[in-house]
């Protein structure tokens, strides 16, 4: 589980050229046009709300679904945006995700150098144990967790959020990290140690900058799993004014107002941001799903 | 600046935060929700200690049966079906398209298809409520506009259809992750085994089964672990699209779990239910650990 095993794939070009020109047959379109349908049928969902969050009721109602809008009409999403006050859910979904990721960094960041660098005692107990809380489901966690927040007067804020979802996720940071701290050149940390620096000071002037690849992509991770999450921010965020994106969409499911162009409208609002995250974060992800893969 | 790096001393210190935030967060709740299991409690005053009975009520409920039997068939939308036609997928891609049309055609249908994984789930299931609307969803209106109106359904409302609706819903969803996973195993292979294989004349079904399978079980059982465990942890699909419904058709653990707990006021059992799911996946869990272990150790 290392993320230095990612390599460009090494294929010759002439290679594949003169197998291009041998196989230059009907089989290469039909399973080009295969594949392209399939694509379609993955997308097409996301085009399709895409084309029809810009058509008004009307529009809808005649030509329906698959006709292109007859003009842009923006009042659905316009209407929706400020019916919902969506604004306000965005921000709440960015500063949470941010939160998490910074702090659930730094916590995995901290496990990890005494587990895998420090090789505590016990440690594949403790290793064990994050494997085993990264496997759980929430249902086990959340009416105790409800209870408490209630009690500690965080019910209904984003900062219980942030706590737990920090936890939750440096479960998996920590397990990951592990294994990469755990192959970390020992030469380096001996350097630092001959010049003098401390433990903590190696730890943020060594470990981690050249770590940082890694890093990025737990990040990247963390940012986008924690944007996406539903289960307990439904359960937690139960005001207007504390919802994150998709509780706040989740919620109007059923809704009288939701009618197919309204829906489209606030699934479009919905899927932009992630769009733009995935489009922002895609060499990351790319490189990182493979190390991704325990969640 | 306490001892030499050599020595393992004094690192101990950087996992107190860790401890006492899991402790706070995952070990006591966790433990707290077994204690619930074993009482009758509604959340307000104090639980009242019940021994069993929630799980001898639990063993009788034909819904928790029903529920577990639904994630069966979930498990073959989200993990089976996802990571076969994945392996194929991913098999062709790699060593067809790249090879035919270029690796740029290849990243572009692996981005598409892995598209549907980085939404927000919430969001995406938004999105299928409206395609599968009975009214104006656009499914029907396709089948009506192409002449299939007879074949039009109340996709998620009608008990004999939503849950095979909200299987299509969930290979649609989970497809692009063994795409990529399996993609990034096919990079660590050394092309000259490719290249043997082709000077031996074998045809490219021989090489996908001989050397492309065998090549990938790491990620092959990676992929698969890691999608079962997320088809019995589903909970944000089925409530956006169903809420279990109709009739409990789609009926899936952590949704009874959510009901109880929170709709009904039944703490005891809820947390049973969830205790009993926790069981059922840390055990899928080490079993599949184990048997991916001696795969490799045969090999």
């Amino acid at each position: 589980m290392t993320l230095a095993t990612e390599k460009a794939p090494a294929r010759t070009e002439e290679a594949g050229s003169s197998e291009a020109v041998k196989h230059r047959d009907p089989v290469r379109f039909v399973v080009l046009a295969a594949l392209l349908v399939l694509l379609l049928l993955l997308v097409g969902p996301m085009l399709a709300v895409a084309v029809n969050a810009f058509k008004s009721p009307a529009d809808y109602a005649a030509n329906g679904p698959l006709s292109l809008p007859a003009d842009l009409y923006w009042d659905g999403i316009v209407d929706f945006w400020n019916r919902v006050n969506f604004g306000r859910k965005l921000w709440n979904s960015f500063i949470t995700a941010l939160a998490v990721s910074v702090f659930g960094v730094v916590l995995s960041i901290l496990n990890a150098y005494a587990l895998g660098i420090g090789r505590v005692k016990g440690r594949v107990w403790f290793l064990v144990f994050f494997l085993v809380a990264n496997l759980l489901p929430q249902e086990v966690l959340v009416y105790p967790l409800y209870f408490i927040a209630k009690e500690a007067g965080l019910y209904d804020s984003l900062i219980a959020i942030v706590v737990i979802f920090t936890v939750i996720q440096s479960a998996f940071g920590t397990y990951l990290l592990t294994s990469v701290y755990a192959e970390f050149p020992r030469e380096l940390l001996d350097a630092a140690a001959v010049d003098g620096a401390g433990k903590w000071r190696t730890l943020w002037r060594v470990v981690v900058p050249v770590s940082g690849p890694t890093l990025a992509v737990l990040f990247t991770f963390f940012f986008i799993w924690t944007w996406n999450e539903f289960f307990l921010p439904l359960i937690f965020l139960v005001s207007n004014d504390n919802q994150t994106v998709p509780v706040a969409l989740g919620v109007l499911q059923g809704d009288r107002m939701m009618d197919a162009t309204t829906t489209s409208a606030s699934a479009l609002i919905g899927i932009l941001p992630a769009i733009l995250f995935f489009l922002i974060f895609q060499r990351t992800l790319t490189r990182g799903i493979a190390a991704g893969a325990i969640k | 600046m306490a001892g030499s790096v050599t020595k393992n001393r004094g690192y101990a210190v950087y996992l107190i935060p860790g401890v006492l935030a899991s402790l706070g967060v995952i070990v006591v709740p966790l433990v707290m929700t077994v204690y619930y299991s074993f009482t009758k409690w509604t959340g307000v005053g104090d639980p009242r200690w019940a021994g069993l009975e929630n799980y001898r009520r639990l063993v009788e409920d034909t819904l928790f049966w029903q529920s577990f039997g639904n994630i069966a068939l979930l498990v073959i939308a989200m993990a089976v079906v996802p990571t076969l036609l994945g392996l194929v997928l991913a098999a062709v891609l790699f060593d067809y398209v790249a090879k035919h049309f270029g690796d740029r055609w290849a990243g572009l249908f692996r981005s598409g298809y892995y598209l549907p994984q980085v939404l927000p789930v919430a969001v995406t299931g938004i999105v299928w409520t409206w395609i599968l609307h009975p009214g104006y969803g656009a499914l029907n209106q396709i089948l009506d506009t192409v002449g299939l109106e007879g074949l039009a359904k109340n996709w998620l409302g009608d008990e004999d259809y939503a849950l095979y609706s909200v299987m299509a819903v969930m290979i649609w969803f989970q497809l692009g992750y063994p795409i990529v996973m399996f993609m990034s195993g096919l990079s660590r292979i050394d092309p000259s085994l490719y290249e043997a294989a082709d000077l031996d004349g074998a045809t490219w079904w021989q090489r996908f089964r001989k050397i492309t399978v065998h090549m990938i079980r790491p990620e092959f059982y990676v992929v698969l672990v890691t999608t079962t465990i997320a088809a019995l942890k589903i909970f944000a699909q089925v409530f956006v699209l169903t809420k279990g419904g109709p009739a409990n058709s789609t009926m899936v653990p952590s949704y009874f779990a959510y009901e109880n707990y929170f709709e009904k006021a039944r703490v005891g059992y809820g947390s049973a239910i969830s205790t009993v799911l926790t069981v059922l996946i840390v055990i899928l869990a080490f079993l599949f650990l184990r048997l991916q272990h001696r795969s490799e150790e045969l090999r």
